[in-house]
């Protein structure tokens, strides 16, 4: 009986630690020194997308189950295709866990990836990643939430090109921002990430 | 040995130049073989519209530096090395990479992440299992082609 107390005394140690680091992190001392740099969390946020099936997909689409949630443009050579196909190995590695993840590659450049074009682009990689595109406002929202950034670039011949935040957005299920995974960051740094934002549910399930 | 290695390169380039599309080690020489190009491939376009991309290893295996100062295809009106770059805020910029120095004995990867060989103004669609010719430009005029073999959207590397 002793033995319950004492794990119980240290569990609630443990997370009182925890919710103290949290909070050290986010809002006390040790909070980002440039404000604004960090995502909000889901729960914060207002915009209305539309999916690669034409359905309506808002803050709430994802909320409920961990995701990860990161920016481009269909016609972009490099950066994103490479994103989407190091996200389908990361899922690939996870396995069947990964069907409980949302993974949404939202476009930045909504004038030339239409929900026909989303919807072709995704299906070349991992069946689990979604492809949402919306009104220019409605990308600009909720860019502004994630505190992700893109531009216009001009080229030659009225072509042009997408500068973007390049990382992927990491959310636990409640909603809560959890961390960014760099652009093209080896697999073995990224999958345990993945893998902590989906535990924070379990843990939060059973308690 | 050696005779064996140089034969099992001409294999390879021969099976290249077929169209075959093996990527893992094929290499491509030069004339004078100081120049050798490992591993290339691309990824399918979707349709024409978009920017291909392809990758591809040059390394120098002579006694002065190189300088990669072009690319030129024919399926592409437009074909230049461009850079990928991620700033401080983590937003990642393209910018054009125009004059790449190689010394003796050093290689340059264009890889996801890095650099890429961009293929703007596609005359035809890069088909998966389809190949296509590249030349890469030199400083001292050497034009070296070289056959880059189509990956699926989603390869990851030569090997797919």
């Amino acid at each position: 009986m002793m033995r319950v107390a004492k794990i119980a005394a240290i569990g609630a140690t443990a997370v009182f630690a925890a919710l103290f680091v949290g909070w050290w992190q986010v809002d006390g001392p040790g909070a980002d020194s440039a404000p604004g740099k960090r995502s909000l969390p889901l729960t914060a946020m207002e915009f209305s997308l539309t999916d690669q099936d034409g359905r309506d997909v808002g803050p709430e689409t994802l909320i409920g189950e961990p995701s990860l949630v990161f920016f481009g443009f269909t016609y972009c050579p490099d950066v994103c295709p490479t994103t989407l196909s190091d996200i389908s190995g990361w899922l690939d590695e996870i396995g069947p866990d990964a069907e409980d993840l949302n993974t949404v590659f939202i476009t930045v450049d909504p004038d030339r990836d239409t929900v026909e074009t989303m919807a072709e682009y995704v299906s070349y990689f991992h069946p689990q990643i979604q492809g949402w595109t919306g009104l220019p406002d409605q990308i600009a929202a909720i860019a502004d939430s994630f505190r992700a950034t893109y531009e216009k670039v001009e080229g030659e011949n009225g072509e042009y090109t997408m500068n973007h935040t390049a990382g992927v957005f990491l959310f636990d299920a409640t909603g809560r921002f959890v961390t960014t995974i760099d652009y093209h960051e080896p697999r073995e740094f990224a999958v345990p990430k993945i893998r902590r934002a989906m535990q924070n549910r379990t843990e939060r399930a059973e308690s | 040995m050696f005779k064996t290695f140089a034969k099992a390169i001409q294999s390879l380039s021969v099976a290249l130049l077929m169209g075959l599309p093996m990527a893992s080690s094929a290499q491509q020489l030069s004339e004078n073989a100081s120049i050798v190009v490992e591993s290339p491939w691309a990824r399918a376009s979707l349709g024409m519209s978009r920017p291909g991309g392809a990758y591809l290893t040059v390394r120098n295996e002579g006694s002065e530096p190189i300088s990669l100062i072009g690319l030129r295809a024919e399926i592409s009106g437009m074909a230049s090395i461009h850079e990928t770059r991620t700033n401080s805020d983590g937003v990642s910029i393209m910018a054009p990479a125009d004059n790449i120095v190689i010394p003796p004995g050093g290689m340059f990867a264009l890889e996801p992440g890095g650099y890429h060989a961009m293929l703007m103004q596609l005359q035809s669609p890069l088909v998966e299992g389809e190949t296509f010719p590249l030349t890469l430009l030199f400083s001292d005029r050497t034009e070296l082609e070289i056959t880059v073999p189509v990956l699926g959207i989603g390869a990851r590397g030569p090997e797919g």
